[in-house]
């Protein structure tokens, strides 16, 4: 099974917190962390996977060409994304929702890009949280690159904390076979980068089990590569938090990169595109349910005592976000044919304003009537 | 000030005055630091400019070229090397689904000034991967622009440009042409990047070719003056966009195109120009416009090279074909 003796966990299924020498010091970190701070991780998770059934939704309606789902995933995201600064840069690959929303970014951005109105959706020198990626794994060499730049800034390892940079880049168990994943460990471990390699293994490449990716785990992968590496309960958010903290605070301070396997788990499809039924039993996801990342963090937070209201507000924000996303997507334009031309290059080009001209004159000969 | 300089020297020159004016320039490949490249075309940079700017990277194309975008991303402006044109194709997704379409996704939020160094086409007798002409998946591939100098003055000012360029640059640098000197205008003001050229004006047919090909149809113009025949040469100096103007002109002048290449006829960079000038100048056109090129073939063993490159008598035979409409 996914969870062995070297899957660091902080917060068990029932909800409890575990005791082990092995995470003390993430342990610390998270009796730091004030009731504010546990509020917001519930949030984010619970409106995230709100959004997510909403989505799930409108491409159903025929709303979105198609739906990535996070669901299952959220502790993974919302502990990792919770850790990084404000100065940090996070790649994504194309299912980081909870991350983006972290990041600010407006979730009717991302539903922009499956309604066919971007390819992009966002400024990232803004929000820090780069464009998502499609093709799989080639993020983790921009994300290295972008690292390589921070050092040579020389704006990691200062010992400054609230300066220094680092990056941290999302692939999946898919990715990492990859050959650009393996290049960018080369290139991370080679220059020493700022970088943290977050892998959500949610077991599942679409339909091919992560045992056809690696006979042996896959964070042992990064240490063949000479990077410290670890692998967690990524549906505990807790560890996903306070492991990727301290990846990222080595990362920042020069110490070079961290490779982190979350264990996690795609309780839904791939995408909307994908039929979980014809690949594995539901007796395996009735396991993973019994691992729900919200479930145990709510178990915990109701023992901390946490109250009723707290929870209702909760689920109450997650119907307002869906509500207002679901009208919000419904109201999107098509975009201006400008969008296809326009920043095909930054200098001008003249073919491309050839076509432009070409194209508007072509419509202009309908006289309005097309 | 003048200098006579090998192509190699000259955009060796090209990149120091690049690095010294921006240090946000930076250079990446396999082997360009202590070795100064397998063409030596960056010798003494990184003893110059230290290895944070002149990187030793490891071996791997699309690693090589991933990182740049993610360092241009943080503002650099990456110049990398690709040791050999065959070597390019691991880097090709990095390059055409990565590099090419981050300006349009990421809509005028962040350029991508990557110039991609690729020695490239044959005559040097080597073995496979080693003498290919690529050009025409570069110049497919919307979002890129693609150079190739003919002369040490083009690749010395046509660098620069390049890496001036907000835009990613395929800059395919042949290797043929990267040893004999020609003069270099050290200060000069150079003619746009993107220009074609008429570097030999004639009446009869207008030959059009690039990189190493300039060189062979000057060669096989001045055949033909022997045998009465005037051909006006132009140096195509980019590949996307092409310059058409000069190429329209001159075919409105001489009513006959000849478009010389060495990368496989195909699909090429040759047919869109045969295209494109066949839509802008048909009443002009005496004869179709032809094409010499490559075979449809992969390059072959070195020994066959000679065969399969196009060379002056192919040119002059092609010439005597549309001179014979």
């Amino acid at each position: 099974m996914p969870y062995t003796e070297a899957t660091l966990q902080l917060l068990s299924i029932d909800g409890t917190l575990v005791e082990s020498d092995r995470t003390a010091e993430y342990r610390a970190l998270v009796d730091k962390l004030s009731d504010a701070q546990l509020q917001n991780f519930y949030r984010e998770m619970v409106v995230t996977r709100r959004f997510d059934i909403e989505s799930g939704n409108l491409q159903r309606q025929g709303q979105l060409a198609l739906w990535v789902p996070s669901l299952g995933q959220e502790a993974a995201q919302v502990g990792s994304g919770f850790a990084t600064r404000d100065q940090d840069t996070i790649f994504p690959s194309y299912r980081e929702h909870a991350v983006a929303r972290i990041r600010g970014i407006d979730p009717v951005a991302i539903l922009s890009l499956l309604r066919g109105v971007t390819n992009g959706g966002w400024n990232p020198n803004d929000s820090k949280f780069r464009l998502y990626t499609l093709v799989l794994g080639t993020q983790a060499l921009h994300a290295a690159g972008y690292a390589m730049g921070i050092a040579m800034d020389g704006k990691s390892g200062t010992g400054k904390p609230d300066a220094d940079e680092a990056t941290i880049v999302y692939f999946g168990d898919g990715a990492t076979s990859e050959g650009d994943v393996s290049e960018a460990f080369v290139f991370a471990q080679s220059y020493q980068s700022p970088i943290v390699f977050f892998l959500q293994n949610n077991q599942y490449a679409i339909s091919v089990p992560v045992s056809r990716q690696s006979r042996s785990p896959l964070y042992k992968r990064g240490e063949g590569f000479g990077i410290d590496s670890c692998q967690i309960d990524g549906n505990d958010v807790l560890i996903s938090y306070a492991v990727t903290k301290v990846a990222l605070d080595d990362a920042r301070g020069g110490k070079g990169p961290r490779f982190i396997e979350a264990q996690t788990y795609r309780l839904g499809a791939h995408t909307t595109s994908d039929d979980p039924t014809k690949y594995r039993e539901q007796s395996e996801e009735d396991l993973w349910k019994e691992r729900d990342p919200i479930a145990r963090f709510e178990k915990f937070l109701r023992a901390k005592g946490e109250s009723d209201k707290f929870f209702a507000t909760v689920k109450a924000e997650g119907e307002d976000l869906a509500a207002d996303v679901r009208a919000r997507v419904l109201a999107l334009k098509p975009p201006s044919t400008d969008v296809m031309f326009d920043h095909v290059y930054t200098d001008e080009h003249p073919l491309i304003s050839a076509q432009k001209a070409w194209l508007a004159d072509y419509e202009a000969s309908f006289g309005g009537d097309r | 000030m003048t200098d006579n300089l090998s192509m190699a020297k000259a955009i060796n020159l090209g990149l120091q005055r690049a690095m010294r004016e921006n240090d946000k320039v930076l250079l990446m490949g396999e082997d360009i630091g202590t070795l100064g490249g397998v063409f030596r075309v960056t010798e003494g940079l990184k003893n110059e400019f230290g290895e944070n700017r002149v990187l030793d990277t490891p071996l791997a194309e699309s690693g090589i070229v991933g990182t740049a975008i993610g360092l241009a991303m943080r503002g650099y402006r990456p110049v990398c090397e690709i040791q050999f044109d065959g070597f390019v194709f691991p880097a090709f997704d990095q390059i055409v689904s990565q590099l090419a379409k981050q300006t349009s996704r990421h809509q005028g939020d962040q350029s991508f000034p990557i110039v991609i160094r690729i020695p490239y086409g044959g005559h040097i007798g080597a073995v496979e991967h080693h003498q290919e002409s690529p050009e025409a998946y570069f110049a497919h591939t919307p979002g890129l622009r693609v150079l190739s100098p003919a002369t040490p003055n083009d690749g010395y000012h046509m660098i620069q440009q390049a890496i001036q360029s907000n835009d990613p640059v395929i800059f395919l640098e042949p290797k043929a042409r990267y040893w004999p000197k020609g003069d270099v205008d050290i200060d000069g003001t150079p003619v746009p990047a993107h220009q074609s050229r008429v570097v030999r004006t004639g009446t009869d047919v207008t030959v059009v070719g690039h990189g190493a090909m300039v060189a062979m149809l000057l060669d096989a113009a001045e055949v033909a003056t022997s045998e009465g025949i005037s051909l006006e040469v132009i140096d195509l100096r980019s590949l996307s966009p092409v310059d058409y103007d000069p190429i329209v002109a001159s075919v409105e002048k001489t009513g006959r195109l000849v478009v010389a290449q060495e990368a496989p006829g195909n699909a090429s960079v040759g047919s869109e120009i045969a295209a494109t000038v066949a839509e802008r100048a048909f009443y002009f056109l005496q004869s179709p416009v032809l094409r010499v090129s490559g075979f449809d073939v992969p390059f072959p063993p070195a020994n066959l090279e000679g065969v399969f490159l196009p060379d002056v008598d192919r040119i002059l035979d092609a010439v005597d074909r549309a001179r014979g409409y």
